[in-house]
């Protein structure tokens, strides 16, 4: 199989692989390479391993400025993270225990940056959060959302069409944040949406969470996350098959620090993981994954795991046209954009529109979408929110 | 574009050698021709220093070319291929909008802000530079205050838009005060020092007019009707504080100004934890700096003299105010 790389890999990528490169950049390269990190959402990614590699001291006093603001960032999110985790186990001390498929579930699991930092993961050390996102099973769901509105989480979208568009095809609640701390929530009941075209197999995603902290009745709700091959799993489905590129390459970069992490730490992972994606139905997304990672950057992969990955892997043609997409999707890209990132951005859009949901319901969604932007062009200036 | 065109020196290396005949690299602004510096701007090569940041700056408007010459002269050249701390933009809008009204937005890193009137472009430069600052520079505690300095001692003006303090700022700065900021107080956490940009200072209706009477030594960038803020015009700072941008200051008062048509001058004492709470309220990265921020801003208040401050005539303020860090005749 060949392989596509771009021409020029840009520098941020080749220092992702090799920290040790950035002791011989210049000025020019550095106001390149912070300017990468920044698009990326990597800064913080980026000053965590210049810091283990022990290299901070000797980065130029301009850049260094940079890296050490994101690192402050960092720790503050983190911190606001911890604690807005035991804030929302507090507040769904309250809903009911419900037996899931012979499972009981006293709490909910955490997803993605939230589980990170639940789970002491080191590259929860380099990386800048947004919402919380957890997950609880369907049934629960009414419960949980109640639970919510009592401890102050208000739903964002308001639009009707936006409400049904997650009540009813997609697999979240329609995001909430708190109405005094402004911190954000998304619930999940499962980790794709139920219109994809991807079977999943949601069941098989309860009963296996590993627990960061008990359960205090009528206090706290138990807090979860996923074991490892489910939390990589996850991170994987996610980024391959959601529709917002504007962290692809973080969501990357995740995904190679996990992969680093696990088989370092849980001397099973690799033989679980390919036996779970199967179980999941998960196993193109884990596909593209791997691919991904050991192209850009350098992952290593065990030669098994490739091997049995290519029974049921994509048509070459396929592979080429997705290479040729993503490849693009993850540069990091300081300036506009060109064409051929734009259209690969918006093939990759169309796709992930396309697994999420059935022909019918997808057009009439982005015909939806597409008036609205429209009405929005036409609508008077809005004016900014400028400092000063 | 040639290197002729930009300014740049095409020998670098006989101007090194010293040979008499090569000509000199620009060092300023002000030493670029009209053309030269439109040239850079529009090709995205304009870099300059700003105190602690180094700015590259594009626009092809031609607005913006004029405010950066009206009111940059002064700044630095910062070296073409080193570090700059911020890549922004302000560049015309595409599309069908722009038919009948012209808009601009402004740029960093590729992401773009919501567009205004074009002719607007300047002011939104020096609006996205405040915000750029201020999301970004987590090295300092960046508060939403005026700091000017006099004999090495700074005087803080916090307050929220529209209480009078960058009209203040710029009378105080025309009249033996060193400016740092109108709008951003940089505090280093470390040093406990306050660091300036000597950036122009933002003014709006009544006071351009008033300033204009009270210096009309002071050199204006046009003015721009029809903002958010109504007319806003930026005054350029005086060449002394431009040459000193790099000289950090020690926090002496933190003055809370009010103005009081009617009123005297005066100057009372400020309860220390209500202007702790002041101050952490404009803070735009408090919440960045944790426990750090909170232990920062209380040593900040400890070596202060916190006070309230009420005027009528900018005259009549400034003679208050002096007293505080008497000025000898001719200044510095």
């Amino acid at each position: 199989m060949t392989t596509r790389q771009p021409k020029r890999p840009p520098l941020l990528i080749a220092v992702l692989r090799e920290p040790g490169r950035v002791a011989s950049l210049d000025a020019a390269q550095w106001d390149r390479l912070i300017r990468e990190a920044r698009v990326s959402h990597l800064p913080g990614r980026l000053a965590q391993l210049i810091d283990e590699a022990g290299l901070m001291a000797s980065v130029p006093d301009g850049p260094r400025q940079h890296l050490q603001s994101a690192q402050r960032l960092v720790l503050q999110q983190r911190a606001t993270v911890g604690r807005e985790i035991g804030q929302i186990a507090r507040a769904l001390a309250g809903a009911d225990v419900v037996a899931d498929g012979g499972d009981a579930v006293d709490g909910f699991a955490l997803l993605k940056g939230a589980a990170y930092v639940a789970a002491g993961l080191p590259l929860a050390g380099g990386r800048l959060f947004g919402d919380v996102d957890i997950l609880v099973p369907k049934a629960r769901l009414a419960a949980v959302e109640s639970a919510l509105l009592v401890g102050g989480w208000r739903s964002d979208k308001l639009d009707a069409y936006d409400q049904r568009y997650y009540r009813d095809w997609m697999h979240e609640l329609p995001p909430m944040s708190h109405s005094l701390r402004g911190t954000a929530i998304d619930v999940h009941h499962t980790l794709l949406p139920p219109t994809a075209r991807v079977r999943l197999n949601t069941p098989a995603l309860f009963g296996r969470w590993r627990p960061v902290a008990a359960a205090e009745p009528g206090q706290r709700a138990a807090v979860y996350v996923l074991p490892p091959t489910d939390m990589l799993l996850h991170s994987a489905s996610h980024l391959f098959h959601e529709g917002e590129f504007g962290h692809a390459l973080r969501d990357l970069v995740d995904l190679d620090a996990l992969l680093r992490h696990f088989a370092a730490s849980d001397p099973g992972f690799w033989q679980a993981l390919l036996p779970r994606a199967d179980a999941l139905g998960l196993r193109r997304p884990l596909f593209y994954a791997l691919r991904y990672c050991r192209l850009l950057l350098g992952t290593p992969v065990p030669e098994p795991v490739r091997q049995a990955l290519q029974a049921g892997a994509p048509s070459r043609p396929v592979i080429g046209l997705m290479d040729h997409c993503w490849l693009q999707v993850f540069q990091p890209r300081p300036s506009a954009e060109g064409g051929h990132a734009v259209a690969a951005r918006l093939a990759l859009y169309l796709r992930s529109h396309w697994l999420r949901m059935p022909t019918g319901l997808l057009l009439r969604h982005l015909a939806r979408k597409a008036w609205r932007r429209i009405a929005t062009e036409l609508a008077p200036a809005e004016q900014p929110a400028a400092t000063g | 574009m040639t290197a002729a065109a930009l300014g740049e020196s095409a020998r670098p290396a006989r101007a090194a050698a010293g040979a008499a005949t090569a000509p000199r690299s620009p060092e300023r602004v002000a030493d670029l021709s009209p053309r030269q510096m439109a040239a850079r701007l529009e090709s995205g090569q304009l870099l300059l220093r700003t105190g602690p940041f180094t700015l590259r700056l594009r626009s092809p408007l031609p607005q913006v070319a004029a405010g950066i010459a009206r009111t940059y002269a002064a700044f630095p050249l910062a070296p073409l291929h080193g570090f700059a701390d911020f890549h922004v933009a302000v560049l015309p809008d595409a599309g069908l909008r722009n038919w009948w009204r012209p808009q601009a937005r402004f740029w960093l890193d590729g992401k773009a802000s919501m567009p205004l009137a074009a002719r607007q472009a300047f002011a939104m430069l020096e609006w996205g530079l405040n915000w750029c600052v201020a999301s970004h520079a987590h090295q300092f505690l960046v508060i939403h205050a005026a700091v000017v300095e006099r004999h090495g001692r700074a005087l803080l003006l916090p307050a929220p838009s529209g209480a009078g303090k960058s009209t203040l700022c710029a009378a105080l700065v025309q009249r033996g005060w060193r400016l740092l900021s109108d709008e951003l107080a940089l505090l280093d956490i470390a040093s406990g020092q306050l660091l300036g940009m000597a950036r122009p200072v933002n003014l709006k209706n009544d006071s351009i007019e008033l300033i204009r009477r009270f210096a009309p030594e002071a050199a204006f960038s046009a003015s721009v009707p029809d903002t958010i803020k109504g007319t806003v015009a930026l005054m350029r700072a005086p060449d002394d504080a431009v040459r000193r941008m790099h000289e950090p200051a020690a926090p002496a008062w933190i003055v809370l100004p009010r103005w009081q048509p009617g009123a005297a001058a005066r100057l009372q004492p400020q309860g220390a934890a209500q202007a702790f709470m002041l101050l952490a309220g404009q803070g735009f990265n408090y919440g960045v700096h944790g426990r750090n921020g909170f232990e920062a801003l209380g040593r900040l208040i400890d070596r202060c003299t916190c006070l309230q401050f009420s005027y009528d005539t900018l005259d009549d303020a400034l003679a208050c105010l002096d007293q505080l860090a008497p000025g000898t005749a001719g200044g510095r």
